[in-house]
């Protein structure tokens, strides 16, 4: 075991090796190891399950076909528990015990930032699927959902296509959403268009009435949503007693994928509107694929969600990168992925090499009686991923006010 | 005005529920002086009654029925916990504590293994759908459910301890135990049935939170400290205190977060809580017992 002489060697003297580097090759001989990193419980479990799935589903599909390298390979299963901790906890000790190669995982931006300064300091490799503000670019994460300009900006580019010129902001109270507000009011004072109110709420609380109360008296023409998790259940739920129809004040959500349309239930949501990269609908042979493949796997009443298919797509390109590279080795996967093609259930997507975004299409949804969002609206192909917003004007302010600047 | 109106039927619906959560605690919190920190798990043993008989009996009438189910299938949670472990650490605040923290994350586990990990969510039946306009600001009819079963277990309480032998006998063993068991009382039947009681209370507060968001294993979490805070600034083992206490936080959070925001509102009525105990350590109202203790 040639593998195991780095981690003694840099850490051997008395055994708190934190802030060194650990082996983490993940070659064991006949498998190679990979961390699978959700919260499988907590209140960020009801999102988080799915995308697990699909990353063990991708994980299978490639064993099928013979594994990676000619070997198959082998996930380590862990639980966020939906405590950023945790995450960083369990971070370290699937690089620095499992040995694993790479991680995929994480969700809300909380979790990334907390995981963030272990996989820069452990040098590993995390795969991260899910859309979130931008402002970031490390090279140790790949980042497969939406940024900034694939997501956010196409979803009020559209609200202001629609004339709606009253915009309130509600999120819960953690970065991805106070980030994300801070970009959407800079395009808002260079677009005409009025915050008429910004209002968060921590994460979990269920307690909404007063929110929804506030949105309510200041009779916006439409909603930015940045909610996560069960705070949508409660805020959906309330304010249908309010009586005020979609037609009229439209809910732009960034956060609410089929999964929590089926759970927080279709009638609370029908008409309101969605911004992502992918649905269950998305019309292209590999989404009819990857959709059947899935539910064979986890039953007929399951459905699928842009998350779980970057889920899906992390472990496919980072298998291909590998394939390409020849090795396991962090660096060489970074080399071999940039430029990367694959085709995604969601349509063709490339790896950015110089940010490790990829090229995404933008989608807007309408939210049905069914549960399922069709798409209304969209770009017309990939965008480049621009996560610091470097080819705006607008964000200018707002880049500089960034310190230290993240895409130096 | 309007917005005034609002906050105020918003305040007391917040209040409302505070009354749900903490009313089971003043009994075996405020009067038995048992830490159950696993009285959250029986408010999500109560929503998960809620979402059972939703799949069995269908959405219309299953909430009606889930109310006596869910105070049944609490109460014999909190029995149970009572006749296993409680009852061999009475006068052992610590041990209590750190043991039914313990059995609180075994419920969590447990609900977790039954149900998943994902939340589960109860639909409310058809006629409590909808909103009613109260002095121009809307509340809804949900709401005014909460608030109607609150008045209802707060008057069955009532009738209970002033009315009934069981009752009395239960306010005698709360005000002096041991003059109490002198007098012939068996203390451990009557602190059983004060459990039961306790217990089953927080059931059917989990059935009225199904009513505002979704049900998950740490659905209790969110509440308990709440709870706790009630009941301690009500004045241990006092109804009306609980019952004074939860709807002026209900209001100071309600009307706070309509000039601040959520977080900060949270902020602030921890600080008034710390105040006001700073004032009155015993809370807003002290049981007076001849007792020696």
């Amino acid at each position: 075991m040639l593998l195991g002489s780095a981690c003694a060697d840099t850490g051997g003297e008395n055994g708190l090796a934190t802030a060194a580097s650990c082996d983490h090759s993940g070659d064991q001989g006949d498998t190679i190891k990979v961390g699978v990193l959700q919260s499988l419980s907590g209140t960020m479990a009801i999102s988080e399950v799915t995308v697990h799935n699909s990353q063990l589903l991708a994980i299978e599909q490639i064993n099928e076909a013979g594994g990676v390298l000619g070997k198959q390979i082998e996930p380590i299963i862990e639980d966020g528990a939906s405590d950023w901790p945790t995450f960083a906890e369990k971070a370290e000790k699937l690089l620095c015990s499992d040995r694993v190669a790479t991680v995929f995982g994480g969700w809300t931006s909380a979790s990334r930032k907390a995981m963030l300064p272990v996989f820069e300091s452990k040098d590993g490799l995390l795969w991260y699927p899910v859309q979130y503000e931008g402002m970031e670019q490390s090279p140790n994460i790949f980042y497969t959902g939406a940024t900034t300009n694939q997501q956010i900006l196409p979803g009020m580019e559209y609200l202001k296509e629609q004339g709606k010129s009253e915009i309130f902001l509600v999120g819960s109270d953690y970065v991805f959403p106070r980030t994300a507000n801070e970009e959407i009011k800079a395009y808002a004072a260079a677009n005409d268009i009025e915050i008429v109110g910004e209002e968060y709420i921590p994460l979990g609380d269920q307690n909404v009435s007063t929110l929804v109360n506030k949105v309510v008296g200041t009779e916006p023409d439409a909603i930015f949503n940045t909610l996560n998790g069960d705070t949508n259940t409660a805020f959906f739920k309330e304010w249908k007693t309010k009586g005020i129809s979609p037609d009229d004040v439209p809910i732009m959500s960034v956060s609410v994928e089929e999964e929590a349309v089926r759970a927080i239930g279709p009638e609370f949501l029908a008409g309101h509107l969605a911004a992502w990269n992918y649905y269950q609908t998305t019309d292209t042979p590999e989404n009819a694929a990857f959709v059947e493949a899935y539910k064979a796997k986890y039953g007929d009443d399951t459905v699928t969600s842009d998350p779980m298919e970057a889920g899906y797509v992390s472990v496919n390109l980072w298998a291909m990168a590998v394939e390409k590279a020849g090795s396991t080795d962090k660096d060489s996967v970074r080399e071999a992925a940039a430029g990367l093609e694959f085709a995604a259930p969601e349509g063709p997507v490339t790896v950015h090499g110089k940010t490790q975004h990829l090229f995404k299409t933008a989608r807007i949804g309408l939210i049905g009686e069914d549960g399922q969002i069709t798409q209304i609206d969209g770009s017309d192909g990939p965008i480049e991923p621009d996560p610091c917003l470097e080819d705006y004007e607008w964000a200018e302010e707002f880049r500089e006010a960034q310190d230290p600047y993240p895409c130096a | 005005m309007e917005a005034f109106a609002g906050q105020l039927l918003s305040g007391l619906s917040i209040g409302s529920v505070l009354i749900l959560i903490a009313l089971g605690l003043t009994f075996t919190f405020g009067q038995m002086g048992v830490i159950n920190m696993a009285h959250g798990e029986f408010i999500m043993a109560g929503a998960y009654t809620a979402y059972v008989l939703q799949n069995s009996l269908g959405q219309d009438i299953s909430l009606l029925v889930a109310v006596p189910v869910a105070f049944a299938v609490a109460g014999t949670f909190g029995l149970i916990l009572e006749m296993v472990l409680i009852r061999r650490l009475y006068g052992r605040p610590l041990d209590t504590l750190l043991v039914t923290w313990g059995v609180s994350l075994i419920l969590q586990q447990l609900a977790r293994d039954i149900f998943g990990a994902p939340n589960v969510q109860v639909r409310a039946p058809q006629w409590l759908g909808g909103s009613v306009t109260l002095a121009g600001a809307q509340i809804a009819i949900s709401r005014m459910f909460i608030m109607a079963l609150v008045v209802l277990c707060v008057v069955g309480i009532w009738l209970f301890l002033n009315r009934l032998p069981q009752g009395a006998r239960m306010r005698a063993v709360m005000q002096n135990r041991q003059l109490a068991s002198c007098s012939g009382l068996k203390t451990h039947g009557i602190d059983r049935m004060t459990f039961f009681i306790g217990s089953g209370l927080a059931g059917i507060a989990g059935v009225a939170l199904t009513l505002i968001g979704s049900t998950g294993p740490a659905l209790g979490t969110f509440y308990i400290v709440d709870a706790f805070l009630v009941v301690v600034v009500g004045g241990l083992g006092q109804v009306r205190g609980a019952i004074i206490a939860a709807t002026a936080l209900g209001l100071l959070n309600s009307f706070v977060e309509f000039s601040t925001g959520a977080s900060i509102a949270k902020v602030v009525v921890f600080l008034a809580i710390a105040a006001f105990l700073q004032i009155r350590p015993q809370g807003m109202f002290v049981m007076r017992s001849r007792a020696l203790t």
